[in-house]
């Protein structure tokens, strides 16, 4: 393809082809400090390219493909590029992964044990994962945490945090220092703003962590916390998995030793501060 | 000497000669020793996608080219199989390593999917034969070794069709063809129901009456198919040896517009290299498919090297342009070749029918937005 873009995180490698310069442009300015792909054999290829030809100009409109593509996918406006490209980069994960148990939720660390936390679109992953990052926590991940059936350990896939609409605003605050990608407007889930996991994110992202702590965050609630029987638990990863059922008998034994072996709680807070206040106070009583 | 190869003849070569490609683009210390069995051109091809340096750029990696087609064509299980213990870079046996488990799966999957049949089906009394990649699996075939597998494909008497309905619909399966004309198409002019889907299990199964639709020229003996079939213990059948390489070389040549012919014609490479050609010939003409399985023969020769007999080598003019459409696949795994594919889509309706119905065909299809890819 015209235009080429290459980058490892974690354990994955990718390869982004584009018909246009301007979102390999920046994806290369966004990844600059991650390195390539391993032996510089990808583990996923994703293309970006103009479904007619003159929607490489006019009106020009991005396609989703790769390995792995929903055909229901909808195309995106050139200016949204970026947005297409960690699409369908999550895409080739979330239908072709099959190395590790892939669970939707952000993840977190400290002294080398891992905080997961899942739950539905909005309920706070991203923005939680990059508030804990800005009081010291390594960011492990915003999108997906990797479950390694064989040791259980959870590895580290630290793209760029997608923060949507009111996140944007509070995370600027907390992380003042912290690079950004542009505001892309419009987009069917409102406003996105990209952030760049800072260094030791980037440096560690080798180290797998063991997972510690299971949380199901719930924002726009006054605060409550509630212990989740291991069944609720199992059930709710089931259906926070994109591979659970493709993964067969080792997704259910990596799964049933994760809900066996980490404690899981249900919290709801009504914002950023009472959550942060609420995580640590659960991590400190582990 | 003729052009790089910078198609799926690539693939094609690696799975015809598993150390000959890796000795080209492994690092190995005993490189200078080997004598690379593959061709001056397969060779240059696959070079000139070697990375730069940098490993940017749209030069890849030839392991990435190779990986990305063989995706492309629903081969990489079966690669992961014909490649496995040889040297390569540690990123590669681990996408390939990937493979293996994740075809495991499928295979599991597929075999449990038969079983289910089997067991919906066992009050109608009829015998059930298993096709395709489900069929390699079950009977334990070379050609099932890696194969991806979708669908379940069985073949049931035309006697029976209406039972056979009946009974998978009080299982549990559903139809998926919402559209009338689609349905209504199926019914009258299909070798097989309109596709069920099982509304558990997500799965879906097509219910064949015999190998090519009722509207093309050629019309297989379907009743010598099943009473030739072979029973497995489970009490599934297949179809005999020679019977299972007139239906590969049917569905390919008389009937698709061979999108993904890399791998059927893999299949057909596989049942010829076990069971060899004997009476195959004749079991062809019998069933009006010998241009078909000559066909078939002379191009899994021409791509994979396999065994045939001499005199079936001499090759048709026609030949050169089935293997372009068959390799027309880049290194992103994009389809290439678009008017060759075109020009194959057309073929396979004009087989499929006669020129006044296949006006009318394409014509509904065009307007409801269909496209060849």
């Amino acid at each position: 393809m015209r235009h080429v873009f290459q980058v490892r995180i974690g354990p994955v490698g990718f390869r982004v082809g584009s018909d246009w310069r301007a979102p390999v442009a920046r994806l290369e300015d966004l990844y600059a400090a991650y390195p390539r792909p391993e032996d510089g054999i990808p583990d996923f290829t994703v293309r970006l390219f103009a479904a007619r030809p003159w929607r490489r100009w006019l009106r020009p409109s991005v396609t989703l493909g790769g390995d792995f593509v929903l055909p229901e996918a909808a195309p995106l406006p050139l200016s949204q590029g970026l947005l297409a490209a960690e699409m369908a980069m999550n895409l080739q994960m979330a239908l072709g992964q099959r190395r590790y148990l892939l669970l939707h939720a952000s993840t977190v660390e400290r002294d080398g044990r891992a905080l997961l936390m899942t739950g539905l679109s909005g309920a706070g992953k991203s923005t939680l994962a990059a508030l804990l990052a800005a009081r010291g926590w390594r960011l492990m991940g915003d999108e997906f945490a990797l479950v390694d059936p064989e040791t259980g350990r959870v590895h580290a896939f630290p793209r760029l945090v997608s923060l949507k609409n009111g996140a944007i605003p509070i995370v600027r605050a907390a992380l003042p220092d912290a690079r950004f990608g542009p505001l892309i407007a419009g987009t069917p889930k409102g406003d996105i703003r990209h952030l760049v996991p800072d260094a030791a994110a980037i440096a560690r992202m080798d180290q797998p962590a063991e997972p510690a702590l299971i949380l199901f965050p719930r924002f726009g609630f006054a605060p409550a916390r509630r212990p989740l029987g291991p069944s609720e638990v199992f059930v709710r990863l089931t259906q926070a998995s994109t591979n659970y059922v493709a993964l067969g008998e080792r997704g259910f034994d990596a799964l049933t030793r994760l809900v066996r072996e980490v404690p899981a709680r249900a919290i709801d807070y009504p914002d950023a501060e009472a959550a942060i206040a609420e995580v640590e106070a659960l991590w400190a009583g582990l | 000497m003729g052009r790089p190869v910078t198609d799926a003849m690539l693939l094609a070569a690696a799975l015809r000669d598993p150390a000959g490609f890796t000795e080209t683009f492994s690092p190995s210390p005993f490189r200078a020793f080997g004598a690379p069995s593959l061709s001056h051109r397969e060779r240059e091809g696959a070079r000139e996608a070697k990375p730069s340096g940098k490993g940017e750029g749209d030069n890849p990696n030839p392991w990435t080219t190779l990986l990305a087609m063989a995706r492309a064509e629903q081969l990489l299980g079966t690669l992961a199989i014909r490649l496995d213990g040889q040297p390569m870079p540690a990123a590669a046996a681990r996408i390939l390593a990937d493979a293996r488990i994740s075809i495991a799966g499928q295979r599991r999957a597929a075999l449990w999917e038969a079983e289910a049949a089997r067991r919906a089906l066992a009050g109608v009394g009829c015998p059930i034969v298993l096709l395709k990649g489900t069929a390699f699996a079950a009977a334990g075939l070379r050609a099932g070794e890696g194969r991806s597998i979708g669908d379940l494909d069985i073949l049931v008497p035309r006697g029976a069709l209406d039972a056979v309905e009946a009974a998978l619909l009080a299982a549990g399966w559903e139809w998926v063809k919402p559209d009338p004309y689609d349905d209504a198409y199926y019914r009258r002019w299909m070798h097989e129901l309109p596709p069920l889907i099982h509304r558990d299990r997500d799965r879906m199964i097509d219910v064949h009456h015999t190998i090519l639709p009722l509207t093309a020229r050629i019309t297989p003996d379907a009743g010598a198919l099943i009473a030739d079939s072979v029973a497995l213990p489970s009490g599934l059948r297949v179809l005999a040896p020679n019977d299972m390489i007139v239906h590969a070389a049917a569905h390919l040549f008389a009937d698709g517009d061979l999108a993904g012919g890399m791998r059927n014609l893999w299949d057909i490479h596989c049942l010829l290299e076990e069971f060899g050609a004997a009476g195959l010939a004749g079991r062809a003409r019998h069933h009006g498919l010998w241009p078909a399985v000559a066909r078939a023969a002379r191009l899994a020769h021409a791509l994979y090297g396999t065994a045939i007999p001499d005199d079936w080598r001499p090759r048709a003019a026609l030949d050169p342009l089935y293997r372009r459409r068959l390799a027309a696949r880049d290194g992103w795994g994009r389809p290439t070749r678009p008017l060759l594919r075109q020009a194959f889509y057309l073929r396979s309706h004009w087989l499929r029918m006669p020129p006044a119905m296949l006006a009318r065909h394409l014509w509904t299809k065009w307007r409801k937005g269909h496209r060849p890819t």
